[in-house]
């Protein structure tokens, strides 16, 4: 519902939207901004905003201390490998959903997105106890396949919507044209369908970085990621603002990144194309 | 375009995900069952036998559970009025034409990326600590005293907390409706005079009344889960433990498995109940 109006107006929205904007966006420019001052400036009174003695020590102090290159790299194959394995899982699935539709699909899909409301607390235990008994507590296999099975769902259902959007004629086409199943899904349908794989992947991605109940729990020392790493700071001991603000902002700086790119695809990532 | 031969391949392309989904919902909940019947106390004796319904009426009248559900009703309510509200409104700013609207699109929508451990974290030491806390600077150089935000009002606080979290999703998702509007039905009524007061409330009010539904389905199945941030903040003292923290602390914590899932079954049919709901707008958009 975009409409002309006058420049004035625009200069006043402008001012308007950018003051709120800078507002909600003010603690992770907070945290950014204590990251690189010393401990004693980040609690001086009154705060300093701007003019301190930038410092990269901070950084440098969390990732001696603290090992935060093991963490990364947790985070990195539990959101990474459980992302490609849904994903390898997820396609099949949602292409045949898409292609090769049956009077059962649309309660499959419903079906599958049920599952993603089971509320994680009501089967701690059981799955608890299942990674005790089969001696993968607190390991990256663990938490690739727990984080997997949460986000199948979502991973099916945004690829089913774009694969939805391909248009079955020009399979059809490529067909009489000759083309075997084989052609058809290499030289057709895949260059077709790697766009939408591709916001899939990177949504999900963001989604598994930052789950931070079944991390929470599931691991200790080995294969925490970096949502236990920041909650390890909790404890009043490891206390120091412009250490805690470091170590957060590089565990949010590259999800930060992917998140700028994905934003388009939330939305229908988000709520299982009920809002379009 | 389905044959008897492409059909059964496409049974066989599903099998995978689906024989994965029954097994995670299944047999977790099966066990969950399972336990909620049996006084199970792993770390004390073990399996104690059967007891029936014992640990779900324990559940209930502990003297932790009510206040433990309107812990969870204060934060979900109060999550999703301010989410909504503010939502809407933010909707309606990002929708107007303004210079650097991509900027302070990303602006907005960033709390979404951050990690809950990690805006939990940020927000209690560097925000809301009563004596370093940049709230406490705050109030000093208006010359009121600080507050102890996580003790003196904790749920507020953890409501704060979420909802700065939870408030991009809902803009995203109503800006994407908003935009969907037709211009013209507002032109129209702007050329009648309507004043935009009464433009909001009878045109564009009704055609977000759809999004609105879906930002509070799915926002409830996440807030009545809502963990880390009470796990980092408060450890769900101060009156700021949920249905879901109880939960997880008679599971854990005190290692009373048999009650902590009589627990875990009412949180499944609270969900369920929410989930239906969310399930029946989102089947009727669904033309499979």
């Amino acid at each position: 519902m975009a409409r002309q109006v006058t420049s004035k107006r625009k200069a006043l929205n402008t001012v308007l939207a950018w003051g709120i904007g800078l507002l909600i966006f003010f603690p992770i420019l907070w945290t950014i901004l204590t990251s690189f001052k010393t401990e004693a400036q980040a609690i001086n009174d009154p705060p300093i905003f701007l003019f301190f003695d930038w410092t990269l020590e901070n950084y440098q102090v969390v990732q001696e201390r603290s090992n935060y290159g093991r963490f990364l790299w947790n985070s990195v194959i539990i959101a990474g490998g459980s992302t490609l394995l849904g994903t390898a899982i997820a396609i099949p699935a949602a292409w045949s959903m898409a292609f090769v539709p049956s009077k059962r699909t649309k309660d499959i899909l419903l079906w599958m997105l049920s599952t993603k409301m089971l509320p994680a607390v009501g089967v701690l235990y059981p799955i608890y106890l299942l990674f005790i008994r089969m001696g993968i507590l607190d390991t990256r296999v663990g938490l690739v396949v727990v984080i997997m099975l949460i986000n199948l769902p979502i991973i099916i259902w945004m690829l089913y919507t774009y694969f939805k959007e391909i248009p079955g004629e020009i399979l059809e086409a490529a067909r009489m044209d000759g083309a075997s199943l084989k052609e058809e899904v290499l030289y057709v349908l895949t260059p077709m369908a790697v766009p939408g794989i591709a916001s899939t992947i990177l949504l999900n991605i963001i989604l598994a970085w930052n789950e931070a109940f079944w991390t929470l729990n599931l691991t200790a020392a080995k294969a925490a990621p970096l949502t236990s790493f920041i909650a390890s700071y909790s404890s009043p001991e490891g206390l120091f603002y412009a250490k805690l603000s470091a170590a957060s902002t590089m565990a949010i700086a590259p999800i930060l990144i992917l998140g700028w790119f994905s934003q388009k695809q939330l939305v229908r990532g988000l709520t299982f194309g009920a809002v379009k | 375009m389905a044959t008897q031969h492409s059909r059964s391949a496409a049974r066989m392309m599903m099998a995978p995900a689906v024989v994965l989904l029954l097994g995670w919902m299944l047999v977790p909940l099966i066990m969950t069952l399972y336990f909620s019947f049996k006084k199970y106390l792993p770390l004390r004796g073990g399996d104690l036998g059967w007891i029936g319904f014992d640990n779900y009426v324990r559940f209930v009248s502990s003297s932790a559970f009510w206040p433990s559900v309107s812990a969870t009703l204060i934060i979900v309510g109060g999550v999703l009025t301010i989410t909504v509200v503010l939502g809407v409104l933010l909707a309606l700013m990002l929708d107007q034409p303004i210079w650097g609207q991509g900027i302070v699109r990303i602006l907005v929508i960033a709390p979404f990326f951050v990690m809950p451990t990690v805006s939990a974290l940020v927000w209690k030491n560097m925000f809301m600590d009563p004596v370093n806390g940049l709230f406490a600077h705050l109030w000093k150089f208006f010359g009121a005293e600080p507050i102890a935000w996580l003790t003196e009002v904790p749920l507020s606080s953890i409501v704060m907390i979420v909802s700065w979290q939870w408030l991009p999703f809902a803009t995203l998702i109503l800006l994407t409706a908003i935009q969907s509007l037709d211009s013209e039905q507002i032109e129209a009524a702007e050329m009648d005079g309507a004043p935009i007061i009464k433009r909001f409330w009878f045109i564009v009010l009704p055609h977000l009344g759809r999004a609105i539904t879906v930002v509070v389905l799915i926002q409830t199945i996440f807030l009545l889960s809502v963990f880390a941030e009470i796990f980092v903040t408060t450890q769900g003292a101060f009156g700021t433990k949920t249905l879901s923290y109880l939960i997880y602390q008679r599971v854990l914590e005190s290692q009373n498995v048999g009650l902590g899932s009589a627990g875990g079954v009412y949180a499944i049919i609270l969900a369920n109940i929410v989930a239906i709901f969310l399930m029946r707008m989102v089947g009727k958009n669904l033309d499979a």
